[in-house]
């Protein structure tokens, strides 16, 4: 098993996988949680869809991770795609046969490929709180916002629930994008299929029925993320998220190691 | 103690109604070199499949080096193979493909570059993959197949893309590990290859095994051919029907005439014609290679 992580880690190390996928985390890590400041006046508001995260909410002692766990769902797309192209891209390569040659236990390449990703997405988390939280902590007193129970006691445990809740809503978008990745084997249509699903289908099903956003799998692993919400509380979102993810992940290691390969 | 590296008994692949391997039985002994020939689409790499574990039989058994194909992890980390041509990661370096397999089949890592300088790549190691051309791709494929120094090669069309120059350094290479000890089961499409370095051979077509066995063993089932040619074209009808007259079976190729007899029968052939007021312009007596037992006995010439 730690020969297949060492393996898996070395492919996903390589420069323009590495840095690209971290440029981006930094990138909109820093946009998310800026945007919370700067628009904190603006009548559109300084929140995904509309919302308005207001000084006062700001400066309570969850108010330093709010930028972090609003840019957790998009962690999340980003894990899908990664997970997604690296599982899909050993049919495409052809690249499953010599692993399999080299390690013939289908079950230690799979849980030894998720391994390997979570510890990336790890990475990814790490750098987008960093980040995120660093970012908050500058503008904070620029838009009049107070930080003193940022890092109160308080603040710190918020800070590792949040933490925690958005290492479980990126491993979980990470799951569906490999469970798509096995499923499709072709990286163009997993990523595009997850991310059509999360950004499109997923929000036109909620406008037209608001009640599905109890239900759909994408809107429970953002939930997650965030803690919970109004509509849905962290638990639901947890049980239902965790089903979804798990019976994929059971369907797709069972055609991983039955299927044949023969590409 | 075990003395057949490859073992096969009844082995078959069903896809949906299509039979893709039927019912083949062979044996590779161990140390040895075997070519594995047959047109393409006769089942070659299916069988090289089931071999390594990659897909299931639908009937029968095999043994690796004396252990079932049903447990490849018992086997395999002494088996080398490169199936179906070179698969490598494009945006990694030659060197850093072999890393992952290196470190994924828990070889010492060290290898990696010997084995890159064995196959003529210790200068393009760090070159990413797809900047490699057809002949560089397939050296890198031999250099992993290597990597566990391994008891038993299976190489799929190992020459494709090679330069005539890298053709005979993997002839040597294959005929260096034979003598090492390794046995290498290879197919490949260049047969006069294949004559050179194999002992043994296993030929398939539609699925099904035309010939198991030595090499000598198959060259001795042929006849050898007489090859004449006439100065007239028009004569060569002529010289078949004398043969066929004669009992024996004779073709029109390549504007000459192929007889399947005896060398001692070449000059009762010339009296024959030139009795018939037929000149010849070659009468050459030819002993069976590869090549040709393989078109007569594929049926695909």
């Amino acid at each position: 098993m730690f020969n297949v992580i060492r393996a898996e880690l070395r492919k996903l190390r390589r420069p323009t996988l590495f840095f690209g996928t971290m440029g981006a985390v930094v990138f909109f890590s820093g946009l998310f949680s800026a945007l919370l400041y700067l628009l904190i006046d603006s009548p559109q508001g300084n929140a995904d869809r509309g919302q308005v995260i207001s000084r006062e909410v700001l400066a309570l002692a969850s108010g330093g991770v709010q930028g972090f766990a609003n840019v957790g769902g998009f962690l999340g797309i980003i894990a899908l795609c990664v997970f997604a192209a690296q599982t899909a891209q050993e049919y495409t390569y052809g690249t499953l046969r010599n692993l399999l040659v080299r390690q013939p236990s289908r079950m230690k390449i799979l849980i030894g490929k998720l391994i390997s990703m979570i510890i990336f997405a790890l990475a990814m988390i790490t750098i987008s709180a960093i980040v995120s939280i660093g970012i908050s902590a500058i503008l904070a007193p620029t838009v009049d916002v107070s930080t003193d129970l940022w890092f109160s006691s308080a603040g710190i445990e918020y800070i590792y629930t949040t933490f925690v809740n958005v290492i479980i809503s990126v491993v979980g978008f990470g799951i569906i994008g490999m469970v798509l990745g096995l499923l499709l084997r072709s990286p163009i249509s997993a990523i595009s299929f997850g991310v059509l699903w999360l950004l499109i289908v997923e929000i036109l099903l909620i406008a037209v029925k608001n009640s599905l956003q109890l239900w759909l799998p994408g809107y429970q692993l953002s939930t997650i993320a965030s803690g919970g919400t109004v509509d849905v509380t962290y638990s639901h979102a947890l049980a239902v998220g965790g089903a979804y993810v798990a019976f994929g992940a059971i369907v797709a290691s069972i055609l991983f190691v039955r299927r044949d390969v023969a590409n | 103690m075990v003395n057949t590296a490859i073992s096969v008994s009844d082995l078959s692949k069903k896809y949906d109604d299509r039979l893709a391997v039927s019912h083949i039985n062979f044996e590779v002994p161990l140390g040895t070199v075997c070519g594995f020939v047959g047109p393409n689409g006769s089942g070659k790499t299916t069988t090289m499949r089931m071999l390594l574990g990659l897909i299931t039989p639908t009937t029968g058994q095999g043994h690796i080096l004396g252990e079932p194909i049903e447990h490849p992890e018992r086997y395999l980390s002494r088996v080398g193979a490169m199936i179906e041509g070179p698969a490598f990661y494009p945006a990694l370096s030659g060197h850093e493909n072999l890393m992952v397999l290196a470190r994924l089949g828990g070889f010492p890592v060290e290898r990696v570059q010997t084995l890159l300088e064995k196959v003529g790549l210790g200068e393009r190691g760090k070159s990413k993959y797809k900047t490699y051309s057809l002949g560089m791709k397939q050296r890198l494929g031999i250099a992993a197949a290597l990597l566990p120094e391994p008891k038993l090669l299976m190489l799929d069309e190992p020459t494709n893309g090679l330069d005539p120059e890298g053709i005979q350094e993997v002839r040597a290479l294959l005929r260096d590990l034979a003598n090492g000890g390794t046995t290498v089961f290879v197919s490949s499409h260049l047969l006069s290859e294949l004559e050179i370095i194999s002992d043994h051979i296993v030929m398939l077509r539609k699925g099904e095994i035309v010939f198991a066995g030595p090499i000598g063993e198959l060259m001795a089932q042929q006849q050898p051919t007489i090859i004449a040619k006439s100065l007239k074209k028009s004569d060569l009808k002529r010289i078949v029907k004398i043969a066929k007259d004669a009992g024996h079976h004779a073709v029109i190729r390549d504007d000459s005439v192929h007889v399947l007899a005896d060398m001692k029968w070449a000059p009762v052939l010339n009296e024959a014609a030139f009795d018939a007021g037929i000149t010849l312009a070659q009468l050459a007596p030819q002993l069976p290679n590869l090549e040709e037992t393989f078109f007569e006995m594929t049926g695909d010439k």
